[in-house]
Formats: structure tokens, C-alpha cells, sequence
């Protein structure tokens, strides 16, 4: 005991500063992780940008998205027409501008990522609660469910409640969250069957907690880490998935500008016009790997027992 | 060995029923009625109408109609396409040699850089090479592989001409179909350039679909090797002398190795995903571009069969994968 003590005392001579400072708020901790990852950084910058450009593409878009230039048809990037003015990134083959259609596609493509994850997330922590509380018949048949949408390979089982539903974004948008779902309710579920024999849970428990309470308000927040770095990569896996469909021409319909829809639509142009081709598959490399990047930094931040690589 | 291949038996039966269950509601959950969709706008007469839906079997109990399909679906019967009245079963067959010769030269490509990349990337951690690896896979895990295949066209096929844009051969060979490998065939053949022109057509194809799986086995074979050279047994082996080759080769790899094959097995649900968009860019006459057309011509049986059959694919080869593991790692058949 005496050893003890003495050994605490020399510690807190040896580091004065141990004595005063508050330990670390967790946001604060958080930053410092999750600052020294240059990768995520750098995400998170290309991300804000791109939410930039989405939110206000009506006014930095030099052009209607789809305005039909007959003047300019396929005409190459850093085209200046002398009544029309720039077309940075050149224009299609009906003459709309790329630039203005690849930004307001960013509007697109970023809409559909919250809305996949936001349909995904809600719904995968409502079945992933309900399962991890209710081990029984109820929990066995949803995680066994989630395991047939998970035999399946995604983009395929995407394609099929596509078909089932009709081609549109909207349906897009559905099939994609159906798709991801399994994820969130597996990772929900798990981190709940770690939490629920916690002690606090128990002590809430104890003084009267009801169910919904211990299920939302105890529970949950303990079980957030693994679910916003799901929700990070999962946001990614919907832009790719999005523009995949819209190539298929199972996504959003032409004219939309959305960035596969586009590609679908340009293909024919590859021999001759490679700026058609090229500029809105930059446009979904750059933000899936925004997204991958910032969600790997998350990982290591956030959650260390995740850390993967 | 005997009780950890059953229990993983036994799992795959409900997933199996779960699939049927999909595949039999796909064809009744579509909105409207499903005879008047697949007719399209050339609508059909009243006769025809209830003639078809007597042979679909669309006029009886819903469980009798479910019980029917399980039946024909365990005696091989899928039904036949509404376009070209084959049956599922055997249009599947034909083109599948052709999506598995893709898959199998994608998945060669994917390990034969991945791997050694992978192995380098973890044995020297920190260098130049290993944040190139770790930059280039998670730019190719995060690449759209239908914009990849248009670029790598315009590369190659366009600017430089090297190699033709679409379908498995050039058409003025014609390969009697033997083993449906056209590689294989080619070279049964004889024929003068017919290899070659069938290497030429495969290889876009396969960098494009192996481009993911590369990306992943890279990463994974890093971190594996990664965890494994930290290991007290690598250390021993170090300590008395054996040369660095021998320890990472024959006592690293070896371990870093069995996490990889779980990985390469959970790379074919991947693969067949991705044949669906590379056979389409391609123009690749396999089962992804047969599904994909079934659903743009409302060729519902087909679309069912050959999700039905696409789905037990990669849950046979899941099992596989899962049993192999067994047979690699005691520690998973023994444990839980």
C-alpha cells in the first residue's frame, strides 16, 4: 500500500501537468486521432467542397445543366465561344455543358448518399436493436434474413429490386439502401449483445429504465462508433452503386445529370470526344474515394479495436 | 472435421429457402399484372391472357404455386425464357464458361499482382512502395469499374489500337464451342491467330473485373503479413539464424495466407457482381449480360433462373471457401 502511494506521488511529481489538467473531452481526444490521419484530412476537405458545389450548383454552374447549346456540339474543353462563353470542361454531343451537368450532379450523387444511408442507417438500428434485445424466434429470423441479402452478390440484388420496382432514382435510391442494409443491423446487433450485460445497463435497468429507454436513450449511444464509420463508407458504396445503376440505365433517366447516367449516355462518344467520357467518372472517383478515405480515418479515430489495416 | 462440415451444411439449407423465397416473390411482387408487363405495349387478347396464366401457374394458392417451383427447381427445371422459349437451364450453361473464363483470368491477374505486392508493401512497412500500394488499392477499391473499362478503352483500344473493344473473339474465326473456355478452344482448334485474337479480347475484360479484388487482396495480404511478422514464432525463427527469405516465405506467408483465402473466396460474390457491368461494357456474351437484358426485355423466367442459379453459386462456393478454412486453420473447426 505504502508503495503504492509512493509510487502515484513520484508519478505526479515527475508529471506535474497530470495533476491540473481535466482529461481530455472525447470530441477533443477525437480530433487529435483523427487529425494526424493526412488521408482523412484530405477527405474530409475534397467532401466539403463537393457539398460546396452541390448546394449552391444553381450559382457557380456557368450554364443550364440542360440547355441544349446547337452552336457548340461536342466541342472540346477550354472552348471559348465568342457569344456563349467558357465551356471549361467542354460540352456533350446535344452541346450541354459538362461542367454545369457534372456539378449539378454532385447535387445528385450527394443526395442519393444521404438519403441511402439515412433510409439504411434508421432502419438497420431499429432491426439491429429489436434483434439484440429479442435474441429469440424475432432476432434469429431478421439476422438470418440479413444473411440472405448478404449471399447475394449487392449489385446484383440491387438490379433485381430494381427490376421488381421499375427503373428511376427514386427506386435506385430504395434498392441501394435495401442493399446496404445488412450491414447496419449486424453491426447494431453486435455492439447491443456486447453492451446489454454492461453494468450501467443493468443499473438503469435496476432503477426503472423501460425497455424503449434502455433500448434508445442507454444503449444506442454506446453502439455509435462502428455506425458512423459504416455510415462513412456506406455513403461511398451508394454514390458507386447509384452511378452503376444510372449506366445500366436502371438509375436516375436521361436528361438527368447524374454522373452513370451520363457515362451510359456517352459511350458511343469514346472514339471521338474522350471529354464526355472522362470527366464525370473523375467526379465518382473523387468523391467514393473522399468518402473511403475520411471513413478509414473515422475507423482509426473513433473506434481502435476496428482498425483493420 | 465431420461436425464443423455439417453445422456449415446445415446453415446453408435456410439461406437456400430464403433465395427460392426471393426468386419465387420476384415474379409476383412486380407492380401490375405480371403477364400484361412482360407483353409490353403489344398487349395481349383475354384468351391468351388466362391461357398463360394457367401456364405460369399464376391461378392457384399461393403456397401450392411455392411447393410446385421447389419441386421443378430441385428436378432442374427453371422454366423457359418468354423471348427465345429455351430453357434457363440451358442458356445459363452456355454462357457460363463464358463468365467464368473472365472470372478465373481476372482472379489470376488480381493475385498473381496483389499478392507479391501485398507481401512487399508489409515487409516494408513504412516505405516509399508501401503507401504506393496502400494509395493505388484504395484508388482501385474505390474506382468505378464501368468508367475504368471506358478508360482503359480509350487507352488501349482507341489511342493505341492494341487491342479490339468488344466480344470474346474477332468474328472472322469460327471456334467449335468444346470446352466453352475460348482460350482452351482456341488452342484445339488450331487455327493460325485464333489464340492470340482470343487473348487479345480477354485481357481488357480481365484487368477491368480484377481491378477490385486486386485492390482488396493487396490490403489484405499487407495487414495479414503485417500481424504475422509480429508473431513470437517469426521472431524465433530471426533469432536462430534462418535467412530472411526462408522466415517471411515459408513462416510468414504461410500463416499471413489463410486470412487471404477467405477474402479471395468472399472476391467471387464480387466478381459476379462486376461481370454484370464489364460484360456489358465488353460486350462480353456471359450470364451478367444475359441477366441484364433479361431485365431490360421483362424476360421474367429468365431473370429468376439465373438469379436463382447466379445465388447458389456463390453460397456453393462461399461453403467452399468456409470448409477449406476449416481444413487449413484448426483453430476455426475446433473452436466455438
Amino acid at each position: 500500500m505504502v508503495s503504492l502511494d509512493k509510487a502515484v506521488e513520484t508519478a505526479a511529481i515527475a508529471d506535474p501537468v497530470l495533476e491540473d489538467a481535466p482529461p481530455p473531452r472525447p470530441i477533443t481526444e477525437f480530433w487529435f486521432a483523427f487529425s494526424r490521419n493526412r488521408g482523412a484530412l484530405a477527405g474530409l476537405v475534397v467532401i466539403a467542397t463537393i457539398c460546396f458545389v452541390a448546394i449552391f450548383a444553381d450559382v457557380l454552374a456557368p450554364h443550364l445543366p440542360n440547355h441544349q447549346y446547337r452552336d457548340a456540339l461536342l466541342a472540346e474543353p477550354l472552348t471559348r465561344h465568342p457569344e456563349l462563353g467558357w465551356f471549361l470542361l467542354g460540352t456533350d454531343d446535344l452541346g450541354r455543358d459538362i461542367l454545369s451537368r457534372v456539378m449539378h450532379g454532385a447535387r445528385l450523387s450527394m443526395s442519393v448518399g444521404f438519403l441511402v444511408v439515412a433510409l439504411a442507417l434508421t432502419t438497420g438500428i431499429v432491426l439491429g436493436l429489436i434483434a439484440g434485445f429479442f435474441p429469440g424466434v424475432l432476432g434469429i429470423v431478421i439476422m438470418r434474413a440479413m444473411d440472405i441479402m448478404l449471399s447475394l452478390p449487392t449489385i446484383l440484388l440491387a438490379i433485381v429490386i430494381v427490376a421488381i420496382l421499375g427503373p428511376s432514382l427514386t427506386n435506385a435510391i430504395m434498392a441501394v439502401a435495401i442493399v446496404q442494409l445488412p450491414h447496419f443491423v449486424r453491426l447494431t446487433r453486435a455492439a447491443v449483445m456486447t453492451e446489454r450485460s454492461k453494468d450501467y445497463v443493468v443499473a438503469s435497468r435496476v432503477s426503472g429504465a423501460g425497455l424503449p429507454r434502455l433500448m434508445v436513450l442507454t444503449v444506442l449511444p454506446n453502439c455509435m462508433p462502428p455506425l458512423i464509420v459504416q455510415a462513412t463508407l456506406g455513403f461511398s458504396t451508394a454514390v458507386l452503386d447509384a452511378a452503376a445503376l444510372g449506366f445500366l440505365g436502371l438509375g436516375a433517366q436521361p436528361p438527368t445529370p447524374e454522373w452513370g447516367t451520363m457515362l451510359a449516355g456517352a459511350m458511343q462518344f469514346v472514339q471521338r470526344a474522350w471529354w464526355v467520357v472522362t470527366f464525370p467518372g473523375v467526379a465518382i472517383l473523387v468523391t467514393v474515394l473522399a468518402f473511403n478515405l475520411l471513413g478509414d480515418g473515422l475507423r482509426d479515430a473513433l473506434d481502435p479495436k476496428l482498425k483493420q489495416s | 472435421m465431420l461436425r464443423f462440415a455439417l453445422t456449415r451444411l446445415t446453415l446453408v439449407i435456410p439461406t437456400f429457402i430464403g433465395i427460392t423465397l426471393l426468386t419465387f416473390a420476384l415474379i409476383r411482387l412486380v407492380p401490375g399484372d405480371p403477364i400484361e408487363v412482360m407483353a409490353g405495349e403489344r398487349g395481349v387478347n383475354p384468351e391468351r391472357h388466362a391461357q398463360l396464366r394457367a401456364e405460369l401457374g399464376l391461378d392457384r394458392p399461393i403456397l401450392e404455386q411455392y411447393w410446385d417451383y421447389i419441386r421443378d427447381v430441385l428436378s432442374g427445371d427453371l422454366g423457359a425464357s418468354v423471348v427465345t422459349k429455351t430453357p434457363v437451364i440451358e442458356e445459363f450453361a452456355a454462357l457460363f464458361p463464358a463468365t467464368l473464363e473472365l472470372a478465373i483470368c481476372a482472379m489470376i491477374f488480381a493475385l498473381a499482382i496483389g499478392l507479391p505486392a501485398g507481401i512487399i508493401a508489409g515487409v516494408r512497412r513504412g516505405s516509399i512502395f508501401d503507401h504506393s500500394v496502400m494509395g493505388l488499392s484504395l484508388t482501385g477499391y474505390s474506382m468505378p469499374i464501368f468508367w475504368w473499362a471506358i478508360l482503359l478503352i480509350l487507352l488501349f483500344s482507341v489511342t493505341l489500337g492494341l487491342t479490339p473493344v468488344s466480344g470474346r473473339i474477332s468474328v472472322i474465326y469460327w471456334i467449335e464451342p468444346v470446352t466453352g473456355f475460348m482460350l482452351i478452344d482456341t488452342l484445339l482448334s488450331g487455327e493460325d491467330g485464333a489464340f492470340r485474337s482470343a487473348v487479345s479480347h480477354l485481357i481488357l475484360p480481365a484487368i477491368v473485373l480484377g481491378t477490385i479484388p486486386l485492390a482488396v487482396i493487396a490490403r489484405m495480404t499487407r495487414s495479414a503479413m503485417l500481424e504475422v511478422l509480429g508473431e513470437d514464432y517469426i521472431r524465433t525463427a530471426r533469432a536462430k539464424g534462418l535467412a530472411p527469405l526462408r522466415v517471411i516465405g515459408l513462416h510468414g506467408l504461410r500463416n499471413a495466407l489463410i486470412p487471404v483465402i477467405t477474402v479471395i473466396g468472399l472476391q467471387v460474390g464480387v466478381l459476379l457482381t462486376g461481370a454484370i457491368l464489364t460484360e456489358t461494357v465488353f460486350s462480353w456474351p456471359g450470364v451478367g449480360k444475359w441477366i441484364l437484358e433479361s431485365i431490360h426485355r421483362r424476360d421474367y423466367p429468365t431473370l429468376q433462373g439465373g438469379l436463382l442459379l447466379i445465388a447458389s453459386m456463390v453460397i456453393l462456393v462461399n461453403l467452399t471457401v468456409d470448409l477449406l478454412y476449416g481444413v487449413i486453420n484448426p483453430r476455426i473447426r475446433h473452436g466455438r
